[in-house]
């Protein structure tokens, strides 16, 4: 793939609708099951992975004339690898709470493999700007995605959002339940499925 | 080649004999001969001979804490003695947490009219049986996929075949192995000896690229049949979770070798038996008429969310 010709508002739009991470490339699903139960674990996690996302395809993007292509995966690895632990001591020292809610999850940014595919498929081949821009898309993508499965699951199974009450009661409390992630992305996919069905029968129609 | 294969196995032996060291058998005060749990908030120790009635009644001869936590020491409610007075039993008002070991330290024994000094034993499951029970754990009742939902990518992605999912699961698990036991072999020796702890994404991370890296080196020269029925299976392993996440469980609970061991493997069968479970219902998915919106991926995340409500059934169950 050449440099690519995108501007970069269309570098930031494609991450977040064309090839969103979740709904559309189908990578990384395992946050968007476990925690997404609320819109703010979605919110900090999609924080995390837009932090790590950035500044790997920037540093990959820096250096990409002096990698060996032999060793460019475990380069990708390390870098991205370094990003996380920063971020990870980040969240433990200054947000010990929603820290201790994440879990392990954000020591695992480290195997996502949206990261590591955006770096072998644009930051290497693009100059430092479009590249931010396209991490930038990228971690906003995820973060939407995210954040709408938090928001279906924490409205519908607690009846708040970030915390606050909203409805007063609690629809169904299934949607609490960690099965339930499964069941809110299949359906998210579903409806992302359907319009693009629909969009494609009106451009052809 | 006899010579070889003699020292091969004296090999072997000593290498279990320095695990089971590592498993940890501390020699204890001579005079306790066992200490157990018994129903939910009791503890049994039995005395090698007959103990002063007056000394085994007084509570304050008894301290017991959780061993993570040396500041709360826990209120003993009533003790008991057995007729032939070997045997003490301590009562709690709260139930125990089995699952952790707990520090009893029993002051100036006193047998026969003489003190016999101060002992500091730990009461724990039977060691096989919680062995047992991490394995059984891993492997279902936290199922790292239906339970955790780590591994979701390659879970979608290779459990679309029977033949294929099982070849996964078991190339999994060989890696899964190796890699934890050597990511917990540095954790322990290297990485927190020298406060090096930070260090341990990076490093782990390393470690599974270099253990999937060394399989399939090793596969290839010693047995090319099962490297040609595998080998595209193993590229797989490193954008799998679980691979990341059992090393950082296994330094987050400091599990010691054998622990780590039956982790890593109920990990790995855990991960198989998700896998053809899934596959088994997708073969016949094909079959079926589906929505077009839900063709593909949608369906196949809503049967595994059935597979996680059965899964849920599980939660809470202990063994031993």
């Amino acid at each position: 793939m050449p440099a690519t010709t995108k501007t970069n508002s269309q570098l930031l739009i494609n991450g977040i609708l064309n090839e969103n991470p979740i709904f559309r490339l189908a990578l990384s699903m395992c946050p968007a099951v476990g925690i997404s139960t609320t819109v703010m674990n979605g919110l900090l996690l999609g924080i995390a992975v837009l932090f790590v996302q950035v500044f790997s395809s920037c540093t990959i993007s820096v250096i990409k004339n002096y990698i060996h292509p032999r060793i460019r995966i475990p380069t990708y690895t390390l870098t991205i690898a370094t990003w996380v632990t920063v971020i990870d001591l980040v969240l433990a020292a200054y947000m010990p709470a929603a820290y201790k809610e994440m879990g392990i999850f954000v020591k695992l940014i480290v195997a996502f493999a949206i990261i590591t595919m955006r770096l072998e498929m644009f930051a290497c081949k693009n100059p430092v700007p479009a590249s931010f821009w396209d991490g930038v898309g990228m971690g906003l993508g995820f973060m939407f995605a995210m954040m709408t499965l938090g928001f279906v699951r924490e409205l519908l199974g607690m009846g708040t959002l970030f915390g606050y009450d909203i409805l007063g009661f609690k629809p169904l409390l299934f949607f609490v339940l960690p099965a339930a992630g499964f069941f809110c992305v299949g359906i998210m996919m579903a409806v992302f499925n359907y319009v693009e069905l629909a969009y494609n029968r009106k451009k052809k129609g | 080649m006899k010579i070889f294969k003699r020292e091969y196995l004296i090999l072997s032996i000593l290498a279990v004999l320095g695990l089971a060291l590592l498993g940890g058998c501390k020699p204890e005060h001579r005079f306790i001969k066992k200490t157990a749990f018994k129903d939910t908030n009791a503890i049994v120790i039995t005395f090698a001979d007959r103990v002063d009635e007056a000394w085994a009644k007084n509570t304050a001869n008894y301290s017991i804490y959780e061993k993570p936590d040396p500041d709360i020491k826990l209120k003993i409610d009533r003790v008991s003695l057995s007729p032939d007075k070997r045997t003490v039993v301590l009562a709690f008002k709260e139930d125990l947490n089995r699952d952790q070991p707990h520090i009893l330290t029993i002051s100036e024994i006193t047998s026969g009219g003489k003190s016999l000094g101060t002992a500091l034993v730990k009461v724990k499951k039977l060691y096989f049986g919680y062995l047992f029970s991490i394995l059984i754990g891993a492997m279902i009742i936290h199922n790292f996929v239906f339970t955790k939902y780590l591994g979701l990518c390659v879970f979608f992605g290779t459990s679309q075949k029977k033949s294929t999912a099982v070849g996964m699961g078991i190339t999994f698990t060989i890696v899964i192995v190796f890699s934890a036991m050597m990511a917990w072999f540095l954790y322990q020796f290297v990485l927190k000896p020298y406060r090096l702890d930070f260090l341990q994404i990076v490093v782990f991370i390393g470690l599974v690229s270099l253990s999937v890296q060394a399989v399939d080196t090793i596969l290839r020269k010693v047995n090319p049949a099962l490297f040609k029925a595998f080998g595209v299976y193993l590229v797989l392993v490193i954008a799998n979770c679980i691979v990341i996440a059992v090393p950082l469980l296994l330094a987050d609970n400091e599990y010691n070798g054998w622990e780590s061991l039956m982790l890593a493997f109920g990990a790995g069968i855990g991960f198989l038996i998700a896998l053809f479970l899934m596959s088994s219902v997708r073969e016949r998915l094909d079959l079926a008429n589906v929505p077009p919106t839900y063709r593909g991926l949608p369906i196949a995340f809503v049967v595994a969310g059935l597979f996680a409500l059965a899964f849920m059934g599980f939660s809470g169950m202990s063994i031993f």
